[in-house]
């Protein structure tokens, strides 16, 4: 099959790529730029594990094709935090609140919440329990998450 | 003056591995990279019960990038038992795996490998090898295994039955039963549940320039790997080095010993060359354990004063094609007729038995909740019956403290049980509610329900309880701490690490904790099940950081301050006069003198492996109300509250944090989860997370929790067991609230929407 050349920006960096076209951005992310926060639990769009923002929208990566990324902006856990080291509100609010176990499905919750936090909408808690409806964690039972959640809205 | 507490142990100070964990810095096994990594993948049966007559691999051989095909033709043929902790000296336990084996004994047993230069090539390769099966019928119940001619599933298990040993009898049941005012008898089962941990189950290997064997492995007992993988191989375990990063959760299904034999014989077939074994979902949900499916019947005897005189039953347990844990959790279901209620007689007889469907093996709780599902179902039948109040015959019938466990002479020290029933009752406003929903007819029907539950942390005396760890002190006064036994997600390294700065005197954060454990390196620990590493652990890190205090203590004495050691004590990170609190010296000072004096250098290490010849009951229970669809089934949790008596609480949010997982996984078993398997092809149905009924943030309701602190002697700081407690009561008391609701008693879980609703219409409710 013909490799084709894509151009993205991942956590602000300039990333040329020439890639298969049947590979994802999960495999992209992870085997070809070593960024190895994003997780995969299924691989099949089920677990949202694998959750990366694209334009600020939260996708399963590892469903996402690659070549779909071509020229826009990717974000994932690793970019969370600024630049000094200085988490975000949303990953301080998950440390606090014990959001995190075995942190498996942390970094694709704290995508999809900080894409809630960043499109500035009010969520009321039913909403935000159904914005994180595609993500599963098998520890927490989802109470710490949602408080934590609902704390890094409000911060 | 009062002696000051460190008071690390009682707060919650932000987990160890938080920050990595979401700045996405954590390293899980999949995360780490070998240079020229291979892959390898699992050729697995298509049939549920066969001979593997003949295989043919020529096609995929000739495939590009296929380094090697392997299948039980390479493999040693030394059988071995794939659970975790039971090994001792003397018995030998059921070893019956094999690294490949030429006999299919579920849909997904594993045949052989290939090994190939990458994911699309190994997959490709599998499909061209081709399996030349010559089938036998399957046993794909427990009734057909018992009642099927042959041959066994495992040769020498006559009738399939893995095990009917150490069935348990005490006082004269027939008596007991002549003299009781009433009788019941009642028949429960429960479902085959998954652990669904969200990281699936991998593996890498590779040798070392000494030809050893490095095994990284999402795992939650790495020495115990080394162990087996030594014994499946037929190599000296020291040729063996077990390295185990970041955790994304076991739930118990990581205490076998799978993976590792597979990808060390992986490895070795293509010299040395890594080799990376990584499950997929599907894979993962065929491929690995299970919660035991069980069946557990129930007579009991009550007086006319309501006591509960005697219990008399059978656990009939489905092991599926190996045994894994085996026999054990079986036995642990067993034990709930001998250690909830106490009686004056007791009988009860297990059988584990082999079945053609995927293994069943540990799952949080071990056999436990399947116990008190059936007994605290029994139990509600009972009351129900009898027109009796649901606690206050359980807080007549339950054991008190300084009971001893007639079965194995455990003492219980303290108990809190009654305590946890009178918070629950009250947290969920029991009698108010209870009044208001008598006589419901509607369309929906609310109830209350209850369960209660007891717990053994750890495994002594069935086996011996080994913890380990190590502390260093660093010239700044800070410590390394060093555990065998391993953080998997519920906060081990945390609580540890606050048990090491309270008993040292020091803040937290002076504590560095080493996670990953690797069997080179770290003490030995048999590692994380039986909710045992506060406690057994624990006492290691107890144990090894009043050594170190002692020592650089004795130290300061020594050299640096004018005191006699035993007026000495450590606080904040000072050496202090015991008895005012005066500050002598910084621990930063003595430390360092430690290293650099002259005369004198004495760097303060302790190195413990504590043999912990002791166990703990814990408590709890849950109060629940539901509501009930009588329409569609649908059975929704308006309130739920778990109240545990786990000793000391050490580190309050994560002890929440282990009840709320726990709680979500026992709603799940209750409610939804089930694997399923095809009636006459064992042929899984529905091992991927759309068809399994894996609760959703939408499915779980609010969940309460609460704690009764009391005091366990034997226990490192007054603690016991947590991790597996929260999953034990929430079935039964949903399931009582059920029955509340609408007089319907469900024996038999889960209560999906669709039992439910054809039990409804059964019964003339819809
Ligand atoms: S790994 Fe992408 S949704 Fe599960
Ligand atoms: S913290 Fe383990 S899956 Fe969510």
């Amino acid at each position: 099959m013909n490799r084709m050349q894509i151009n993205f920006t991942l956590n602000g960096k300039d990333i040329h790529l020439e890639i298969e076209p049947g590979e994802t951005l999960l495999e992209i992310i992870r085997k070809r730029l070593g960024e190895i926060g994003t997780k995969k639990g299924c691989g099949v769009g089920e677990c949202g594990a694998c959750t990366v923002l694209v334009e600020g929208r939260p996708v399963d990566s590892c469903i996402y094709l690659g070549i779909w990324v071509n020229g826009n902006d990717v974000r994932t856990v690793e970019g969370l935090a600024a630049k000094d080291g200085n988490l975000s509100e949303m990953q301080e609010a998950y440390i606090e609140d014990g959001a995190v176990q075995c942190g498996f499905c942390t970094p694709g919750f704290l995508m999809s919440a900080t894409a809630m936090k960043e499109n500035g909408r009010k969520y009321t808690r039913e909403e935000v329990k159904r914005a994180l409806s595609g993500n599963f964690c098998r520890c927490t039972g989802y109470k710490k998450i949602i408080e934590a959640t609902e704390k890094g809205l409000k911060s | 003056m009062e002696e000051k507490s460190n008071k690390v142990v009682g707060t919650s100070p932000r987990r160890k591995d938080a920050k990595a964990k979401v700045m996405g810095k954590a390293k899980y096994t999949a995360d780490i990279y070998e240079s020229g990594m291979l892959v390898g993948k699992i050729l697995r049966s298509e049939k549920a019960y066969a001979y593997i007559r003949n295989i043919d691999t020529s096609k995929a051989e000739a495939l590009p990038g296929v380094e090697a095909i392997i299948s039980y033709k390479d493999v040693p043929k030394i059988p071995y038992a794939l659970q975790a902790h039971q090994f001792s000296l003397d018995h030998a336990g059921q070893e019956d795996h094999l690294i490949f084996t030429d006999k299919a004994r579920f849909v997904g047993d594993e045949i052989g490998a290939v090994i190939a230069i990458d994911d699309l090539t190994a997959k490709k390769a599998l499909s061209l090898i081709e399996v030349e099966y010559e089938e036998l019928e399957p046993s794909l119940t427990i009734e057909a295994a018992l009642a099927s001619k042959g041959p066994w599933i495992h040769e020498g298990r006559e009738h399939n039955i893995l095990s009917d040993l150490w069935g348990y009898e005490d006082g004269d049941v027939d008596k007991a039963f002549t003299e009781s005012a009433h009788v019941f008898e009642g028949t429960y089962d429960t479902g085959y549940q998954q652990h669904c941990h969200l990281e699936n189950h991998v593996s890498y290997a590779y040798m070392d320039s000494e030809d050893r064997i490095v095994i990284v492995s999402s795992t939650q007992v790495p020495h115990v790997a080394r162990r087996i993988v030594g014994q499946a191989l037929g190599i000296p375990w020291g040729r063996i080095r077990v390295i185990k990063p970041y955790v994304g959760g076991g739930f118990g299904n990581k205490a076998d010993v799978r993976l590792e034999p597979i990808v060390a014989a992986m490895t070795m077939a293509v010299g040395g060359r890594p080799v990376i074994l990584d499950f997929s979902r599907e894979e993962c949900m065929i491929g690995t354990a299970n919660r035991h499916a069980m069946r557990i019947k129930i007579k009991s005897g009550v007086s006319e004063d309501g006591k509960l005189k005697v219990l008399q039953g059978e656990v009939l347990s489905n092991a599926g094609g190996y045994a894994s844990h085996g026999h054990s959790p079986t036995l642990v279901a067993a034990g709930k007729f001998v250690n909830m209620y106490e009686t004056e007689a007791v009988k009860v007889e297990n059988r584990t038995i082999y079945t053609n469907l995927p293994i069943a093996g540990a799952m949080r709780g071990y056999g436990t909740p399947q116990g008190v599902y059936a007994l605290e179902s029994h139990v509600e039948d009972i009351v129900t019956a009898l027109g009796l109040d649901p606690i206050t015959f359980r807080k007549d019938n339950f054991i008190k403290e300084n009971f001893v466990n007639p079965a194995n002479g455990m003492i219980t020290h303290s108990n809190g049980v009654r305590e946890c029933m009178d918070r629950g009752r009250e947290l969920i406003d029991w009698d108010r509610k209870k009044e208001l929903y008598k006589n419901q007819a509607g369309p929906k029907r609310r109830g209350l329900g209850m369960a209660c539950f007891s717990y053994e942390t750890g495994i002594y005396p069935i086996a011996k309880e080994l913890g380990g760890a190590r502390i260093v002190m660093n010239q700044d006064g800070s410590v390394q701490l060093m555990c065998g036994a391993t953080e998997i997600g519920q906060g081990a390294d945390t609580v540890l690490a606050q048990i090491a700065a309270e008993v040292l005197g020091i803040p937290f954060d002076m504590v560095h904790m080493i996670s990953t454990q690797d069997t080179d390196i770290t003490p030995f620990d048999f590692g994380a099940y039986a909710s045992r590493q506060t406690y057994v652990t624990g006492l290691a890190v107890k144990r090894a950081a009043n050594e170190v205090k002692e020592k650089i203590l004795r130290f300061a004495a020594d050299e640096i301050v004018d005191l006699p050691v035993y007026m000495l004590d450590l606080q904040d990170a000072n050496i202090v006069n015991k008895h005012n609190g005066q500050v002598m010296a910084p621990l930063d000072k003595v430390a360092l003198a430690s290293f650099y004096q002259v005369d004198r250098a004495e760097p303060t290490t302790s190195d413990v492996i504590n043999n912990a010849p002791v166990n703990a009951y814990s408590y709890g229970a849950t109060f629940t109300e539901v509501e009930v669809n009588m329409r569609t089934g649908k059975i929704e949790i308006l309130e739920i509250f778990n109240v545990h008596d786990s000793g000391k609480i050490i580190n309050r949010q994560l002890a929440e944090g282990q009840v709320e997982g726990g709680m979500a996984q026992a709603i799940g078993q209750a409610l939804s989860e089930e694997l399923l398997m095809h009636p006459t092809t064992g042929k899984t149905l529905n091992n991927n997370l759309l068809d399994y009924k894996l609760p959703t943030i939408m499915d779980v309701p609010d969940l309460g929790v609460d704690f009764i602190e009391t005091y366990e002697p034997t226990g490192p700081m007054g603690n016991k067991g947590l991790g597996e407690p929260p999953t034990m009561s929430p079935a039964p008391a949903i399931r009582n609230a059920v029955l509340d609701a609408t007089g319907v008693a469900f024996n038999r879980i889960p209560m999906n929407p669709q039992r439910v609703f054809e039990r409804l219409k059964q019964e003339g409710l819809l």
